[in-house]
């Protein structure tokens, strides 16, 4: 992975005595909060319901057996003892003190981490493939490009203020694994038929309030370009994006506005005079940043280890887990293997600090050192050898990192939630837990096979929801109750599409019954070796909306009240909200 | 007090701006050395343009294209932040060095504060005058938060991969085409 020269250390360290200075001045009231908060927001720290939050970009995904160690520590010196793993392959901590964040920056920067552009109106950390380097469909690792994309977004001056926040995603593979398609700028890495490299452009694509696909600016975009034709982009966008109204203030809201053409001819028109300049990327620098992406020292081993076949069929639960959790590998003998932070009765995503030493350790010991994190919130050890399979599913099993259900129902994406966020309508970390409780399950869960639960605790989506097979929502009602929109047949990848929601809200003690009904539909429905999405897009949203709302749905019998702790918040439990960030 | 060329020094510029009531046309502009609305530059051009001194200003939602082939009229232009977190101004001051040609003081008003004097001084301001209630000494720290950045703007015509060595690693196996 990438290391850091002089000169990144430098402006990192840079930071840190940047914010230091203005934490100590917002302490002494020489900044007001208004003044200090897009300050703070642009390293990553926001002010939630309890405590501080605090956002550590994890470029791409990608973090090393060293730094996941620096988490930990950060974990059980500054925090609770445990860390969240979100939607964008960062990692947020719950329980901060303000007083303290310059150190735990000053300590990440250690280990050539820190929060820069987790949030605020600015480019945000840079996602990708979490198979990037290793998945077999790959055209062109996009790891080297996302580095120089994020090095050249870093500290953009022109572009820290923009009208709201700013996506990108790049993809490398065929299939696409970074859901380009929903973000501000989707870059896909093609090769045309001179085998010459180049990205597809979209632009414009979101969820939240207003979830659009993107639209494809360039069809084929030199890899020379990317830098400059993204600088036009960002200036068009930071000049006649919508500034009055937060919620019709992202890059989407003007594409659709002027549409795709005019707004292509703005950026071409930009692009007049810098393209070809200075800023176009050189072949050296590429090579450079590409050299700390090379193939690990891999051994020469046999495509299939003997010793795996023999333990699945000695042990069901390694054979469960290999199905669900190991990955192919482009190279013979190698496995990915995705260590599952969806353990049932766990927030989704959530691990502890010495979870994080573990999966160091494992990451040490079985895959060069390097983890990577997912967009649905797992880990992943890339470099795998079969061999070395069933040590390490036992060793993450004894830590709770082996639940075999990775792309499966339990496998749900979800935000943090109005436990902790002061943007939530509702709780959805509660949600998820009521709802893996319920489908417990391993040949329930394997029946139903592949599908995406994905749950937003409000409009912003930050649990995907638009984009899951099963999306849920929390929404605003003026009771201050917890209500929640269920959608169907949304997709992320090649075929991504915004789900359709199937009709009126429900509560929080109606939402499994919910899922179980969507559930009914599809395995009444289904064809053979048919997907739940596939069922969807096939017989379409009707079936699954009448079911669902063909009889009222008891609370009473819908779930076990006992084990969720809902008694204690109840139908009528206000969500408390507090300022915006 | 301004802080002009990185150091904090006196200014005898006054910003006019308009009042509810005065239209760009029927407003009197005042003798002495004063940076107009480009409105009011716009609607008194011929009374304005034999003035020995004057400056102009644009406010965030003003184009700069609207000053093209004018802009050595001015001795100083200047950009109005009506909020700090309103970053139209840091375009419109790219596109008046790198596309209309501005070459004289660039200068930053309105809501100017310390932690973005950085990145303004980056996109071509070389004048700023911050915020009355905030101390300008402290402001001008502003200006050296960082000593290295990555990427072209108006301060620096070449990236960082273009102007120094890079440290690299050597590699084993391939490297990307």
């Amino acid at each position: 992975m990438y290391k850091y020269d002089v000169y990144d250390h430098q402006i990192v360290d840079e930071r840190v005595a940047q914010y230091r200075d203005q934490v100590r001045r917002r302490l002494s009231d020489e900044l007001t909060e208004d003044e200090f908060r897009p300050l703070r927001l642009q390293n990553g720290l926001y002010m939630q319901i309890h405590a501080y939050m605090l956002r550590i970009a994890m470029p791409y995904g990608l973090v090393s057996s060293a730094q996941m160690r620096m988490l930990a520590h950060i974990a059980r010196k500054y925090d609770r003892g445990y860390g969240h793993f979100t939607t964008r392959q960062n990692l947020q901590f719950n329980w901060l003190k303000l007083e303290d964040t310059p150190d735990i920056l000053a300590d990440l920067a250690t280990v050539e981490m820190h929060g820069i552009q987790t949030s605020g109106n600015c480019i945000r950390n840079i996602t990708s493939d979490e198979y990037a380097g290793v998945a077999a469909d790959e055209i062109i690792d996009p790891r080297p490009y996302a580095e120089i994309l994020r090095q050249w977004s870093t500290f953009h001056p022109e572009f820290a203020y923009l009208p709201r926040k700013f996506k990108i995603a790049i993809n490398g593979a065929t299939e696409d694994r970074a859901a380009i398609a929903v973000h501000d700028i989707g870059l896909s890495v093609l090769k045309n038929e001179q085998g010459e490299i180049g990205f597809r452009v979209l632009v414009g694509g979101g969820t939240a309030r207003t979830p659009i696909i993107g639209s494809e600016i360039c069809d084929f975009l030199p890899w020379q370009h990317v830098l400059t034709y993204i600088e036009s982009i960002m200036r068009v966008y930071n000049q006649f994006g919508r500034r009055d109204n937060m919620y019709k203030s992202r890059i989407k809201i003007l594409v659709k506005a002027v549409g795709i053409e005019e707004f292509r001819r703005q950026v071409e028109a930009d692009w007049a005079d810098i393209k070809n300049g200075p800023g176009t990327l050189t072949v050296e620098e590429l090579n450079r940043v590409a050299a700390y992406f090379t193939a690990p020292a891999y051994e020469t081993l046999p495509a299939n280890d003997p010793g795996v076949a023999l333990y699945k069929t000695e042990n069901k639960a390694f054979a469960n887990w290999v199905q669900r959790n190991v990955k192919p590998h482009k190279i013979p003998g190698y496995a990915a293997v995705v260590l599952s932070l969806k353990k049932t009765g766990v927030a989704p995503g959530d691990a502890s600090a010495e979870q994080m030493d573990v999966v160091a350790d494992l990451a040490d010991r079985f895959s060069f050192g390097e983890l990577r994190v997912t967009h649905k919130q797992n880990l992943v050890l890339a470099d795998v050898k079969q061999s070395d399979l069933v040590s390490l599913w036992k060793e993450s099993a004894e830590h709770g990192m082996a639940s075999p259900n990775i792309g499966l129902l339990t496998d749900i994406i979800c935000c943090p939630g109005a436990d902790f966020c002061t943007l939530a309508f509702a709780r959805s970390i509660p949600l998820a837990k009521m709802i893996a409780e319920r489908f417990d399950n391993l040949d329930f869960l394997h029946d139903i096979g592949e599908i995406e639960l994905n749950m937003s605790g409000c409009v912003n989506a930050c649990g995907h929801n638009h984009v899951g097979h099963i999306g849920v929502i929390g929404v605003d009602k003026k009771d201050g109750g917890e209500w929640y929109q269920v959608s169907v047949g949304g997709a992320q990848g090649n075929d991504a599409a915004i789900g359709k929601i199937i009709g009126p809200s429900f509560n929080f003690q109606q939402m499994p019954e919910v899922i179980d009904r969507l559930l009914q539909v599809y395995m009444r429905e289904r064809l053979e070796e048919e997907l739940f999405i596939d069922t969807v897009r096939r017989i379409g949203m009707t079936p699954f909306k009448e079911h669902v709302y063909a009889t009222p749905i008891n609370a009473e019998d819908a779930v076990d009240k006992n084990a969720y702790g809902f008694i204690d918040k109840p139908d009528n439990y206000t969500v408390q909200r507090k300022s915006r960030f | 007090m301004i802080i002009k060329n990185k150091a904090v020094v006196s200014d005898d510029w006054t910003v006019f701006r308009l009042s509810e009531n005065e239209t760009p046309e029927s407003v009197t502009v005042p003798a002495g050395k004063i940076i107009v609305p480009l409105k009011v530059w716009q609607a008194q051009r011929a009374n304005l343009q034999s003035r020995a001194e004057l400056g102009v200003w644009l406010a965030s939602n003003e184009r700069p294209e609207e000053l093209k082939g004018e802009v050595e009229k001015f001795n100083v232009i200047a950009v109005d932040f009506p909020k700090f977190a309103d970053g139209r101004g840091y375009s419109i001051a790219y596109n008046l060095r790198s596309r209309l040609g501005y070459v004289g003081e660039l200068r930053a008003i309105g809501d100017v504060l310390r932690d973005q004097l950085f990145y303004m001084q980056r996109v071509g301001f070389d004048a700023f005058a911050p915020r009355p209630d905030k101390n300008i000494h402290d402001a001008l720290k502003g200006l050296t938060d960082f000593s290295e950045t990555y990427q072209i703007s108006v301060d620096q015509k070449l990236p960082l991969f273009r102007r120094v060595q890079r440290d690299g690693i050597t590699t084993v196996g391939s490297v990307h085409e």
